[in-house]
């Protein structure tokens, strides 16, 4: 087909499609925290401090919190909730994924606006087959040599440094290059693909009319970009997209655009968080560094227990219908924040959860979710990992933290290291 | 882990996924890859008829240990 035959992007049938429909917002609510049972916020400095103590409490006393900020939202801490939720896509929806104060109308379900992430059944498998051939192991190890390549480019930068700044100079460029070349976008653009993801998920709290304008650049930059591959279609993500069909006919613009956004927004801050984490907990743990750097063969088994004890990644979900859950009265509408990381750290279900075991050989965690919705994306995060800390760990064996109080964690649902200051020299 | 082998004579042990279960995180095709390898969307599937032959045995513990679905089962017989 033609690509000047397809129409699906033109500004004018892209404004035909728009439908009228509304969502509801609630009050927004900031300030220290009252009481984490009754009043938790996972968008306060306390919290992206650091969650785990305030999860742990949870657990013994209030395994399932409840806040009246953002309209109402639970927080169950316990593995088994965390998970009978998450297999559970009749009672609670992923409409939404980002926990905020606005609530995308009903009428968005199954499809939600970032598919498969914020879709249901039916209409989530069939969306999310289309991704899945995508990401498969054999898949994404294609993106290796050029990622271990990128890695040691990125160490090479470091010559004569004696600090440097992990988070910022390491870790995040790693996803932001393989996604941008996975998607075909330019790989200079890379620092406006940051600045989208602070957008979506950091800028939860914002006015509303300000997180509009910020949600329509990052809509804006896809649209150009799929105009781009219109005009020069190749072999990538985007042009993969949209050509796709999906029950016998191309896909929306809309599942276009929103599933290249998933794709951009999912893939960075996450990998961005699990590299710099295990990068945190090995410059503060000098024998764990020391164990890895002399067995290599160990990597695989520590980088689960990174991302059990530091899971990047919290969902959200919207209660469908009014209900007695577990103990506790579930209102419609009310949000769940599902966190993988408290799940991760339950003594119900893991030895020494609390401790970082690098060579725990049985860790069932959640890191990537649990049932459907697992992140598509995994064998791909996974990949980067391991890359990202093999090639640290042989060209810079000994760091150190150069000023543990300067490090900064990032705000809001994706958790990890955005200032990670290293001594390396 | 010594105990995950201990005690073999004549059983048999087998694999098995359960696809309904099983949702492609691939930690058996990572753990025991010669007992397990993905399909085209990276579900995991069994390889030849699942029978793990004895050196495998404490691989394919491992797999069923950290299947975050609980999808891989193990299967003694004799």
């Amino acid at each position: 087909m033609a690509a000047a035959a397809d129409d699906r992007f033109n500004l004018q049938a892209l404004q035909a499609g728009e439908e009228e429909l509304v969502g509801t917002r609630s009050e927004i609510i900031t300030g220290p925290v009252a009481d984490w049972a009754t009043d938790f916020s996972h968008l306060e400095p306390e919290w992206s401090a650091d969650p785990y103590p305030i999860q742990d409490d949870l657990r013994q006393r209030c395994p399932i919190a409840h806040t009246e900020r953002f309209g109402g939202a639970w927080l169950p801490t316990r593995y088994e909730d965390v998970a009978a939720i998450a297999y559970d896509t009749d009672r609670f929806s992923s409409r939404s994924i980002i926990l905020s104060n606005f609530r995308p109308p009903r009428e968005l379900a199954p499809i939600g606006g970032s598919p498969p992430i914020s879709s249901d059944p039916p209409f989530h498998h069939d969306a999310r087959k289309l991704l899945l051939p995508a990401f498969t192991k054999k898949t994404v190890e294609r993106q290796e040599a050029a990622t271990r390549a990128f890695c040691h480019s990125l160490i090479d930068s470091f010559e004569g440094r004696e600090v440097v700044d992990a988070a910022h100079d390491y870790a995040q460029h790693i996803p932001v290059r393989v996604i941008a070349d996975m998607l075909g976008f330019p790989p200079e653009d890379g620092p406006q693909f940051r600045a989208f993801v602070e957008d979506l998920l950091e800028g939860i709290n914002l006015p509303p009319d300000e997180r509009i304008e910020r949600v329509s650049r990052l809509f804006d930059y896809l649209l150009t970009q799929v105009h781009d591959h219109l005009d020069r279609p190749r072999d990538d993500l985007t042009t993969y997209l949209i050509n796709a069909e999906l029950y016998g006919r191309k896909l929306d613009p809309s599942v276009v655009t929103g599933a290249m956004a998933l794709l951009l927004i999912a893939g960075i801050d996450t990998s961005w968080s699990a590299i710099g984490a295990s990068l945190w907990h090995l410059a503060k743990t000098p024998a764990d560094r020391e164990r890895l750097v002399a067995e290599p063969g160990l990597l695989p088994t520590a980088m689960e227990e990174f991302l059990r004890a530091y899971a990047p990644v919290t969902m959200a979900r919207l209660v469908k219908q009014d209900m007695r859950w577990h103990g506790v009265d579930m209102k419609a509408e009310d949000w769940i924040l599902l966190s993988f990381p408290a799940a991760n750290r339950d003594p119900a279900q893991f030895d020494q959860a609390a401790d970082v075991v690098i060579d725990r050989e049985v860790n069932r965690h959640a890191a990537f979710g649990l049932g459907i919705h697992r992140c598509v994306g995994s064998h791909l995060a996974r990949m980067e990992l391991r890359l990202a800390l093999e090639v640290w760990l042989d060209r810079i064996p000994a760091f150190t933290l150069d000023d543990p109080g300067g490090v900064t964690w990032s705000a809001g649902q994706i958790r990890g290291p955005r200032t990670l200051p290293l001594r390396i020299g | 882990m010594t105990d995950l082998v201990a005690g073999r004579n004549m059983r048999t042990v087998k694999v098995q996924i359960n696809p309904e279960l099983c949702q492609g995180h691939g930690r058996c095709y990572d753990l025991a890859p010669g007992l397990f390898r993905d399909d085209d969307e990276g579900y995991g599937q069994v390889r030849s008829d699942g029978t793990v032959p004895l050196e495998a045995e404490r691989d394919a513990r491992l797999a069923a240990l950290n299947c975050p679905e609980r999808a891989v089962e193990l299967l003694e017989e004799g």
